[in-house]
């Protein structure tokens, strides 16, 4: 177990120095230092010198990668990329290039993400779940065309539609929730019912097709039939055993994505006004700051490769059978 | 008047080419013949897959443009603008609700004459080709036993509209008309191009990748398999959001920098389309390509790869004739999976401002344009609707249609 984390935390550095790479140079691609030094102090009535004052101030003054002049090792080592890069490793995040502390900003914006990410998930997963159980249940009968009927009907709606209509409906005709907006505190869950709502929605039609056929895979092994012939009812089969082993696949499903919840919702945190990290992120974008862009990159690879690691430690968890080496 | 096809109509025209050579090769081949007919015996899969036709149709007429002359002006058309520049002459200056003509107030029995006009017509031609086709068709034998009935009865039910919404829409704006006059309805019948190249193009940009380095990954093993797999998950750890947006802004400075290359704003909208297609392939080629690894990995301990290593048959013609032709119903299901979910992401896209092009007729372009209209008063809801409707039949159908095909392809499913 310990020498299978040593080895995957090993693996893990090749990847984000790769992550990096492919960041600076999609970044650098489109806008050279003197882009953003005009970007950040406006676009009329910029000197060369302010240009240049700005890109050393912010350490944009070495070239990208190959600082030919230099000699030796400096030669790598006095570069924009390996000056901006490394220091991500030690977790050290700096400052933004509009000069505000990134880690402040993160620390600050990591509980809205959260606070909209996990309610949506446990609530999500819960009516999945139960919903997919019913119909597992009711296997075969009408119930079951029914239910397949409505879910294929949910998936084909485009989500932004759950997001129009629940804005509409209960924000503007209704009056029962503000649009969009945030307020931290306790004041933070009537902002916060609609989006929860509405990714639970739009989640139903996908994820409770995926957990019937997980039951219904289960349900058609062998060890079932053995309980049913025990004499088990159907219900004490379903919950007792078939609920049981279905956690394997589900579990592993759901630790994947855990990590990642910290990243927040792109699209749901931009369209509900939710100051977290995924409006962070594309603010970020929109506004060319590299520094946040290099350091979301960077935190949401760390936070996929721990998801991939947990998810392999929870299936020795959950399934005794595998072991990691 | 000259023809002017787009980069982008080229590739449609030689996928068709290539889909219809498809279907012939399928016919001599016994063994896809059944799994199709698999397929086409369920009647809503049939009934899908009618309605997929249309909407392929509709954005095939869309794909051929010509250059006219228009005040002086060459201008870039489709035959399917020209088909629905037969319908609509009224120009409105501003918003205007489905069936309002602002300049002539009309009674309402009008619109159900119109109706009643068109649907007789509909049903009246419908019935002679239906009642001249059966009648040929008296003697033969339904063999096949696919869903022919449910086919015919959809090509009807689809004819019939299409008669009552042509005698509609010469006199009116069937779902009204936007802020600066544009007829909806026009809109998102033009649509649909965008969202067909979006959901075939991306899976087919990227399925070269994925086949290559997933079975080359599965199948030698080793040092090459690490290589590979550190590429797909650096590749698939970046948010996708970040690398369409630098490369959707990479394009732009390319369009820029040749304006040479990009003539017409057609050309450059189209040149975007392309690139976005592109890259949402780049994005999403790494769970593809980890499924194709894994089940490459298995047929390689299989007893016939190992009969074909034991007659002496080397590596690369193994992967081709043994490995691939036991892929291809993966590939088969994810193209058809990812139609409908790359259909709704364009959608999505266009409102974060990284999608299509503006000019270009999208559903996510409407949907975004018209977000902000439902807080207007009276509420301006018929833009939204129409994007909204438009799109959802074309995923419906999509989604019913891949449920099918996976039900027939795949050894796991269908079994339950």
């Amino acid at each position: 177990m310990l020498t299978y984390l040593i080895r995957r935390i090993i693996y893990a550095i090749p990847i984000l120095i790769g992550v990096n790479i492919i960041t600076f140079a999609l970044f650098f691609m489109v806008n050279s230092p003197d882009d953003m030094a005009r970007m950040h102090l406006g676009q009329k009535h910029v000197t060369a010198n302010a240009i240049e004052k700005w890109k050393k101030q912010k350490g944009y003054d070495k070239p990208l990668f190959l600082n030919a002049p230099q000699a030796g090792i400096k030669k790598i080592t006095d570069t924009l990329f390996f000056t901006k890069s490394l220091e991500l490793f030690t977790f050290e995040f700096g400052k933004s290039d509009q000069g505000r502390d990134i880690s402040h900003d993160i620390y600050q914006r990591m509980w809205p993400s959260l606070a909209l990410a996990i309610p949506t998930l446990i609530v999500g997963l819960g009516i999945n779940i139960t919903y997919a159980l019913l119909i597992a249940l009711f296997r075969g009968t009408f119930f079951d065309y029914f239910s397949m009927g409505i879910c294929v009907v949910m998936m084909s709606v485009s989500g932004l539609f759950y997001i129009i209509l629940g804005q509409f409906l209960l924000g503007k005709l209704l009056n029962l929730v503000p649009i969009s907006g945030y307020h931290s505190g306790l004041d933070a869950i009537k902002f916060l019912i609609l989006p929860v709502l509405v990714g639970m929605i739009s989640g139903i039609g996908a994820g409770t097709r995926w957990y019937r056929t997980i039951f219904l895979e289960e349900i058609n092994k062998d060890y079932v039939r053995t309980a049913r012939a025990k004499g088990l009812s159907e219900l004490t089969v379903l919950f007792k055993h078939v609920l049981k082993n279905a956690m394997i696949p589900i579990l592993t499903g759901v630790v994947v994505i855990i990590p990642t919840l910290f990243m927040g919702s792109l699209i749901m945190e931009s369209f509900f006004g939710i100051p977290g990290l995924g409006s962070y992120t594309i603010e970020a974008i929109q506004q060319q700051d590299f520094e946040i862009v290099r350091v979301m990159v960077f935190l949401g690879t760390v936070f996929y490769i721990i998801g991939l690691m947990l998810t392999d430690i929870s299936y020795t968890w959950v399934d005794p059978r595998v072991r990691l080496r | 008047m000259t023809l002017a096809l787009l980069p982008s109509d080229y590739i449609v025209w030689v996928l068709f080419f290539l889909f219809v050579i498809a279907l012939f090769w399928i016919r001599t081949q016994p063994h896809y013949r059944a799994q199709w007919k698999q397929v086409f015996q369920k009647k809503i899969a049939m009934i899908a897959f009618v309605i997929l036709g249309v909407f392929a149709i509709i954005g095939l007429l869309d794909s051929i443009h010509i250059q006219i002359m228009q005040h002086h002006l060459p201008q870039q058309k489709s035959i399917l603008d020209l088909v629905l520049s037969l319908l609509n002459t009224q120009d409105e200056k501003t918003y205007t609700a489905p069936f309002a003509v602002a300049l002539h107030p009309t009674p309402p029995h009008d619109i159900i004459l119109r109706s009643m006009k068109g649907f007789l017509f509909g049903a009246l031609s419908y019935a002679i080709v239906a009642g001249i086709w059966i009648y040929i068709c008296r003697h033969k034998k339904n063999k096949l036993a696919i869903a022919w009935r449910e086919a015919m009865m959809t090509i009807g039910i689809i004819w019939i509209l299409i008669c009552v919404l042509t005698m509609l829409a010469q006199n009116y704006h069937i779902f009204g008309t936007n802020k600066i006059g544009q007829d909806m309805f026009y809109e998102t019948i033009k649509s649909v191009r965008t969202g067909l190249l979006i959901g075939t193009l991306t899976t087919l940009f990227m399925l070269p990748f994925a086949l290559f380095f997933g079975t080359i990954a599965g199948y030698f093993g080793g040092f090459i398999d690490d290589v590979i797999q550190y590429l797909y998950t650096t590749l698939s750890s970046i948010p996708g959001v970040l690398l369409i947006t630098a490369m959707i802004l990479v394009m732009q400075v390319v369009i820029s920098n040749h304006p040479a290359l990009f003539p017409t704003i057609a050309d450059r909208a189209d040149a975007r389309l392309l690139t976005l297609c592109f890259i949402l392939g780049i994005t999403s080629w790494a769970s593809l390509c980890r499924l194709l690894r894994a089940e490459t990995l298995k047929l390689r301990e299989q007893d016939f790869v190992l009969a074909a290593i034991a007659m002496g048959a080397k590596k690369i013609p193994i992967i081709i004739r043994h490995i691939l032709p036991n892929v291809m119903h993966i590939i088969l299901i994810t193209i058809v999976l990812d139609f409908s979910g790359l259909v709704l992401a364009e959608a999505v896209l266009s409102y974060v401002g990284v999608g299509v092009d503006p000019t270009t007729a999208s559903w996510g372009n409407m949907i975004n344009t018209s977000r902000l209209e439902l807080a207007r008063e009276p509420i301006v809801w018929w833009p939204l609707c129409a994007a909204l409707v438009m799109m959802f039949f074309l995923v419906l159908s999509a989604n019913l249609f891949s449920d099918a095909v996976r039900d027939a392809f795949d050894p796991r499913a269908g079994k339950t």
